[in-house]
């Protein structure tokens, strides 16, 4: 590849101390930010949305992403995205599946309602 | 590119460029894995709170929240310190790469010094991931009705244990590497030519950070 530096890239001192000094000032951001009451859900999505804040500092600067071989951060992009996939279709699955048995969703078997189907079946203990 | 050869150039690279970009890459793939390794334990935090809110809200105030920043800030900054081993060691500079690796080192040890009393706390309180304990300043349950909640401190500090505990494990992995990286820059194995274990070593030490990051407000704050 043409573009490839022989040299790697030295990102100055000063850039480091920059953001070193954002995350400490995040960190207290955060910490004072949680002394407030906003109402349970903005807390919490306040606080995770400075926390990938600072993540996103570390990973571009601390560790070389902003500069780096594209490669690398779709691997690492890569990962989040599963990360995501495996915690919001656990969620779906935890707050809707009892829906099947309240509201009376379709079973595969013979179109009766999961919930028809269910209390037809004999006791499961004798 | 230069064609010399260099001692540490493998054979089956082309030249020490694809090495080294090999080297990070394979670094990023193990990352991935460990961002897949915690994302099991931030599963079971998003599922258990979503379960039992009040639970995690008034067990997140158990936590000693000054002993989590004190945790935050050695760790962020022991991070930098780690960013300056690197850019010192890309410039030839052994000795404050030592230093530097060895600053990173002693808070590294602070952050489990501080782990530890955390820890000999909870359990002297019995603060522990298993039910039965008593304790004293939280209700049985909250709410009326279809909204009562079952205070189960014990879903709480499982969730805590397995976090900061698997965290602390990778906190001393990263002291072991680092430990190892100081002796070798002292012996000087590495130059501003060759600086590839440093470098992933810091990719390594960073994702502790990261994941640190996530856990302070998850666990200590936004109770």
């Amino acid at each position: 590849m043409s573009k490839h530096k022989h040299e790697h890239h030295i990102i100055p001192l000063p850039t480091y101390f920059k953001v070193f000094g954002a995350l400490m000032a995040l960190t207290v951001i955060t910490v004072v930010t949680a002394q407030i009451d906003l109402g349970g859900t903005i807390n919490i999505i306040l606080a995770m949305f400075i926390a990938t804040t600072k993540a996103s500092l570390v990973l571009m600067f601390f560790m070389h992403l902003y500069y780096d071989n594209r490669t690398n951060l779709i691997f690492f992009l890569g990962s989040i995205l599963f990360m995501v996939i495996f915690i919001v279709f656990t969620l779906i699955d935890i707050d809707y599946r009892d829906k099947i048995y309240k509201e009376g969703a379709m079973s595969p078997q013979g179109g009766k309602s999961y919930k028809e189907y269910i209390t037809k079946q004999p006791p499961a203990d004798h | 590119m230069s064609e010399k050869t260099h001692a540490y150039l493998q054979h089956h690279f082309a030249n020490k460029e694809q090495q080294y970009e090999s080297a990070k890459l394979g670094m990023w793939a193990f990352l991935v894995t460990e961002v897949l390794t915690f994302s099991g334990l931030f599963c079971a935090y998003v599922i258990l709170r979503n379960k039992y809110p009040a639970t995690f809200e008034l067990c997140g105030d158990l936590l000693n929240a000054n002993l989590g920043l004190i945790n935050t800030i050695v760790l962020i900054t022991s991070s930098l310190t780690m960013a300056l081993a690197i850019y010192y060691i890309q410039n030839d500079d052994r000795t404050k790469t030592v230093q530097c690796l060895g600053v990173t080192l002693v808070l590294a040890a602070a952050f489990m010094v501080i782990k530890y009393f955390e820890y000999t706390h909870k359990i002297h309180v019995g603060q522990l991931p298993t039910e039965g304990f008593f304790y004293p300043n939280l209700p049985e349950s909250v709410g009326e009705g279809a909204n009562k909640e079952m205070i189960r401190p014990g879903f709480y500090f499982s969730v805590y244990f397995m976090m900061t505990g698997l965290h602390g494990i990778h906190v001393l992995g990263g002291m072991v590497v680092i430990g190892a990286m100081m002796y070798n820059t002292y012996k000087g194995k590495y130059s501003s030519e060759y600086y590839t274990p440093i470098e992933v070593t810091g990719l390594f030490w960073h994702l502790v950070d990261l994941v640190w990051i996530f856990l302070f407000p998850l666990l200590y704050l936004i109770g």
